[in-house]
């Protein structure tokens, strides 16, 4: 079989326009296929790791989905609050490392406001355990002090020492803003790819400040506390919305949460995050499988380009088949000079989608993470990769027998002397 | 040498057992080393007696026997590599494959046939000569066969069939593209040149006046 490869690769270079079309068909649509893979992967580590390094969750009882998607994502709100005391004690158990509390409800310009304490830019963890930076400022000190996430910054334009106030609620409706407490902004983190480039960060008195005129979500009526005189007021809050909690030892994980469903102040709910998280992603997790679907349909397009090619450059190669057959070829030969054709066009183009793949990953990979929250793109090919590139020469094996199969049919019926 | 180059016996063809025979040849014999003048007219079933002694078809009914060999007694597989070892092909028109350098393509049987490849001590030389000897321009040899003209692709499928001696040699009309001067002098540059390497010559052709140069002469019914 060894000469014929020699004449498979000058055949094959005799129609290197038409074959290197192919190949290029076969390239994008194995780029595609990829691609989406490996952002697939990606964007399931990235969500995964939404927030990481936080061994609990704790919110009020209900569905560990709901306390997730309120207390990581800020998507609907809390069925209860968590009351000060019970935090206090909780985070007091000799397992817990660190605690960070969380008090959610209010919002600037659609944005979801967090009232938590200093902690919070010492602790929270993303990604692949990657702490919080800030490209400018720092965390809060003051009272009326906010710390924007780099979306936030980057939509509304604000920069350090811009002043901003919030809204009751998750939108702004007339009377419900804070007008008399404005904010200044005092740090604007780095671009995480996570929540929290969504988020307007405060301290937990300062929305006790602005709510200390406040009642039932409301202003009360005729009562007004200017700014200037807020600190005189106790400003340590009644309730919080959930807490994150990092524990010395992994391991005492179980325990603390079983302790806390059993806790004897108030019905309280601990879920593991990442467990949650990989919950929340199966269901959206569908658009994924649409996806891989689509570039797997892609795929077969370009390799049904490639059968098409073969085939119709067979009534232009009966002469050359003809010949090789006179000079002592057998049909088994022929097949192999159509098939080996076939695999040599698909392993170039794998090779091109791969070497793309990488230097995309390498370029935008940075990029991506930062603002789409993918975890880093990985440049080497993956085993999970290994299997699917396998099942594309698998497919693009299958398919080259076709035309092998109708290039031996016509050497048989030619013989030596092709009847055109 | 006891057995002739090639026997054919009581041979009939046809591509349908329902079909009539489109081939039938009682008898004939071409001895080592000799030639023999096939003609007949178009439809004679020419093209489908090469394909007969190129063990690509096999008969009906008879048997084609190659130095002694029985070609219906082998396996297809070991009939192509029986074609490679002891037969070289000359057709009409379009022998080279248009791609491969001259010299490449004088040199293809040796590449399935390691017997032919063995016969000369190096190929590639006896590819340069036998060209030199069909008096083939040497600054060819590395052009692309379908840079060639029609004569030029002829020489060069002859010394393609005679490259690695085999014992028999097949010549389809190969004149039939060259000018009426040039097709003598063609035959006689073959003859000489198979004679040397003691290849039989089958030499097919409807052109009676090239007869003259041939051992033998047969002629095939329409």
């Amino acid at each position: 079989m060894k000469p014929l490869l020699h004449i498979a690769l000058k055949s094959a270079w005799n129609r290197r326009l038409t074959l290197g079309l192919t190949l290029l068909a076969i390239a994008l649509s194995v780029t595609l296929l990829l691609s989406v893979e490996r952002i697939r992967q990606a964007a399931r580590d990235g969500f995964a790791q939404s927030v990481s390094g936080t061994d609990l969750i704790v919110g009020a009882r209900g569905s560990p989905l709901q306390l997730v998607l309120y207390a990581v994502f800020n998507i609907g709100e809390a069925s209860n609050n968590v009351d000060w005391q019970s935090y206090q004690a909780i985070a007091a158990n000799p397992v817990v490392a660190w605690s960070v509390p969380l008090a959610l409800g209010d919002s600037h310009r659609g944005f979801p406001v967090l009232g938590t304490t200093p902690a919070y830019f010492e602790h929270y963890r993303y990604g692949d355990r990657q702490p919080l930076r800030f490209t400018s400022g720092q965390a809060f000190n003051g009272l009326f002090e906010a710390v924007l996430g780099a979306e936030v910054a980057a939509k509304l334009g604000y920069q350090l020492g811009d002043r901003l106030t919030l809204s009751h609620g998750s939108g702004p409706l007339p009377g419900l803003e804070h007008e008399d407490k404005p904010f200044t902004v005092v740090g604007i983190l780095a671009p995480t790819g996570t929540p929290v480039d969504r988020r307007v960060q405060v301290s937990l008195a300062a929305i006790e400040a602005i709510h200390l005129d406040w009642q039932g979500g409301a202003p009360i009526p005729g009562l007004a506390i200017p700014a200037e005189i807020v600190s005189k007021f106790d400003l340590q809050p009644k309730t919080i919305t959930a807490f994150l909690l990092g524990l010395h030892q992994r391991s005492a994980v179980f325990r603390l949460q079983r302790k806390i469903s059993e806790f004897r102040g108030e019905p309280l709910l601990a879920v593991m995050p990442g467990v949650a998280l990989d919950q929340l992603w199966q269901t959206v997790g569908i658009v994924e499988k649409a996806l891989l679907g689509i570039s797997w349909l892609v795929f077969a397009v370009g390799l049904s380009g490639l059968a098409a090619v073969m085939l119709a450059s067979l009534n232009e190669r009966r002469r050359e088949l003809a010949v090789l057959r006179s000079v002592g070829a057998g049909p088994r030969h022929i097949v192999f000079l159509l098939v080996i054709e076939s695999l040599l066009v698909t392993l170039l183009g794998v090779l091109l989608s791969v070497a793309a793949v990488s230097v995309a990953a390498w370029l935008g990979g940075p990029w991506l993470a930062a603002w789409f929250g993918l975890s880093t793109l990985p440049l080497a090919v993956s085993p999970g990769e290994l299997r699917l590139l396998a099942g594309i020469f698998a497919a693009a094996l299958l398919v080259s027998l076709w035309p092998a199969w109708r290039a031996y049919r016509l050497s048989l019926a030619d013989g030596l002397i092709p009847r055109l | 040498m006891s057995h002739p180059a090639i026997a054919i016996s009581n041979l009939a063809f046809r591509w349908r057992p329902a079909d009539a025979f489109c081939l039938e040849l009682a008898n004939a014999t071409v001895d080592a080393g000799k030639s023999l003048f096939l003609h007949g007219p178009s439809g004679s079933g020419k093209s489908t007696l090469l394909n007969l002694i190129g063990g690509v078809l096999l008969p009906a009914r008879g048997s084609v026997s190659l130095l002694g060999q029985p070609l219906g007694e082998l396996s297809a597989t070991r009939r192509d590599a029986f074609r490679a070892d002891h037969l070289g092909f000359i057709f009409q028109q379009f022998n080279l494959i248009p791609y491969l350098s001259v010299l490449d393509n004088v040199l293809l049987p040796c590449r399935f046939s390691a017997r032919r490849a063995k016969r000369v001590s190096e190929p590639e030389g006896e590819a340069r000569r036998l060209l030199a000897a069909l008096d083939l321009d040497p600054a060819l040899l590395g052009r692309p066969a379908a840079e060639l003209s029609v004569g030029q692709q002829q020489r060069v499928a002859a010394a393609r069939a005679l490259i690695g001696q085999p014992e028999i040699l097949i010549a389809d009309e190969p004149t039939s593209a060259l000018d009426a001067e040039r097709q003598a002098a063609f035959v006689e540059l073959l003859l000489s040149e198979a004679g040397r390497a003691g290849s039989a010559v089958v030499f097919v052709s409807h052109d009676l006046r090239l007869a003259t140069h041939f051992d033998h002469s047969l002629a095939l019914a329409a």
